[in-house]
């Protein structure tokens, strides 16, 4: 017998939700079989807490006396540049920018301390940051130079607005250079050293709704420590990849854009994180509760490490040259297990993605749906899956003749 | 036998004598250097793991302060911020003496002072400035 979510939004009004976290489910249903837990259980919750590069916030600062139209000069926080591009107080700061004087990659490999994913961090965190700014002046507003000190309580608005993340799936990465490298997925060692893995795998949101038949756009979900919501399929969003017998994907495919209001959440799930020689990004907590509809949604949260294969990707050559190709395909059962084996090589491997995190936000989530603090939503339209035709693209380049 | 993980702050004057090898001749004392560095202005600092029996050692070590070197025991050099840690695992294929560890269990990592050999490798491998090193 199908539910639906009013009839589980009606059980958590009563305290009487059966929610188990996607580890706990798959003991669960092997106990009690597939049928009676999809008949007993109401939600399951996931979680992940990984580098999401695609994040920022906007802000909207309130009106200085005089006014300054901030849009068309250059806006700082804490000297982070953040885009005015929009009306005369509002911006957005994104994760990955830094303050102009940062010496990036010149002194090699650059450090990437602090950016905007550190302010983000140090405003929830409750502390003031400076805001500055010159401008060209208007008539309607006059003012050319602000220095202030700001915090999130100051502001009218403050808005986390995530573009890409909760990936499904992800790369496993490793250098086949004789070289150290420094990336996205961490300090690849030469000659195939060590292997980075970036996924919740088991726990992770969209591997447990593999065809996004419960999420989509006005999905309520824990967002950095607070409530946020989904607010459609993030970019590069790609239903379309090779997938397991079970329907899950074996390289990255699905993502989420996110929103919340930065004023709820807490600076122990969006932290600020530096990839030495890459760049500054945030580490996003995302927490995705899964309504238990009928037997099908059920099973697809069963999903076990051991059953999610990721691509091996050399990040020498490959991944920037844009080289397709996998090394080899491995399971989050052995990632997990501290090593893997490519090409007759056994290479020690690491996590991006915390594990032990993602654990704390599915039973965060759990608790807060036991307690009758969070209710489910019913999605307006749920995420473009497997029969939307997308096809994710390259930039063809088109040269632009000088005349 | 005892094994104990130094750290000796050099003071100029003492740069130039043979310390160490009276350490190894005169207290018979193996000395592994872990690592070592000296100063534009000549001071130098030395990780070191010495080994040997419990009273040469402890006489060792008296004749090194007697010196004029400052000594300190390692882990004080070395800081895992807890606190910032998120457990990503990122730093344990990074950790050559395991110092860094993760329960493959629960995925929560831990660090050993004792273990560690304030090697520095962690520092560009911790996203997230949870692993301090004061040398
Ligand atoms: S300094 Fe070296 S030994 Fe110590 S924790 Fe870091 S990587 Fe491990
Ligand atoms: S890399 Fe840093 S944050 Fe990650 S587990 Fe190691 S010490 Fe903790």
């Amino acid at each position: 017998m199908a539910k639906s979510i009013e009839e589980i939004n009606e059980k958590i009004k009563k305290g009487k939700a059966v929610v188990l976290t996607a580890e706990e489910i798959i003991d669960f249903a092997a106990e009690r079989g597939v049928k009676k837990a999809s008949q007993e259980v109401d939600v399951v919750t996931t979680g992940t807490f990984g580098p999401m590069c695609s994040s920022g916030a906007y802000f909207n600062v309130g009106h200085s006396k005089p006014r300054i139209k901030l849009g068309g000069g250059k806006t700082y926080l804490n000297d982070v540049p953040v885009y005015t591009g929009l009306a005369a107080v509002d911006f957005f700061l994104g994760a990955t920018a830094m303050p102009e004087d940062d010496p990036r990659n010149k002194i090699y490999p650059g450090k990437f301390s602090y950016g905007g994913a550190h302010v983000i961090e140090e405003l929830i965190a409750g502390k003031d940051v400076r805001l500055t700014a010159t401008a060209y002046g208007t008539d309607c507003y006059p003012r050319k130079t602000l220095e202030t000190f700001i915090s999130l309580k100051d502001m009218n608005e403050a808005i986390l607005f995530n573009m890409r993340n909760a990936y499904q799936n992800y790369n496993v990465a490793v250098n086949l250079s004789d070289r150290v490298i420094y990336t996205y997925m961490g300090v690849l060692q030469p000659k195939m050293g060590n292997a980075n893995y970036c996924s919740a795998g088991q726990l992770s949101p969209l591997l447990n709704d593999p065809y996004y038949k419960t999420i989509g756009i006005g999905t309520r979900i824990f967002l950095g420590g607070g409530i946020g919501y989904v607010v459609g399929n993030g970019t590069q969003h790609n239903p379309n990849v090779a997938r397991t017998e079970k329907g899950v994907p074996k390289m990255p495919a699905g993502t989420l854009a996110v929103k919340g209001d930065l004023k709820l959440m807490t600076p122990k799930w969006l932290r600020g994180t530096s990839f030495t020689g890459y760049g500054v990004t945030l580490t996003v907590g995302i927490g995705i509760p899964i309504p238990i509809l009928d037997e099908e949604i059920l099973r697809y949260t069963l999903v076990k490490d051991e059953e999610i294969w990721a691509q091996v990707v050399d990040y020498s050559e490959s991944y920037p040259q844009c080289v397709p190709g996998s090394l080899g395909e491995v399971n989050y059962k052995q990632l997990k297990s501290g090593k893997i084996t490519v090409q007759g090589k056994e290479i020690p491997t690491s996590g991006l993605s915390s594990y032990l995190k993602a654990r704390e936000i599915a039973t965060i989530l759990k608790e807060w749906i036991e307690a009758g603090k969070f209710f489910l939503t019913q999605p307006v339209e749920l995420l473009p899956s497997v029969d939307s035709g997308i096809v994710f693209k390259p930039l063809k380049e088109r040269p632009i003749k000088k005349r | 036998m005892q094994k104990k993980r130094v750290v000796f702050n050099y003071p100029p004057h003492v740069v130039e004598q043979p310390v160490i090898s009276k350490l190894v001749k005169e207290f018979d004392l193996t000395v592994n250097i872990l690592r070592a560095r000296i100063s534009p202005k000549e001071e130098g600092r030395l990780v070191l793991e010495i080994t040997g029996k419990r009273q040469a050692l402890e006489a060792g070590i008296h004749y090194i302060r007697e010196l004029g070197v400052e000594i300190q025991s390692l882990a004080q050099d070395v800081k895992w911020h807890e606190d910032r840690c998120t457990h990503c695992t990122a730093c344990i294929s990074a950790c050559p003496p395991r110092a860094l560890d993760v329960n493959r269990q629960t995925m929560e990592v831990s660090f050993n002072r004792d273990k560690c050999i304030a090697c520095e490798a962690c520092i560009p491998v911790c996203p997230y400035q949870a692993m301090e090193i004061l040398f």
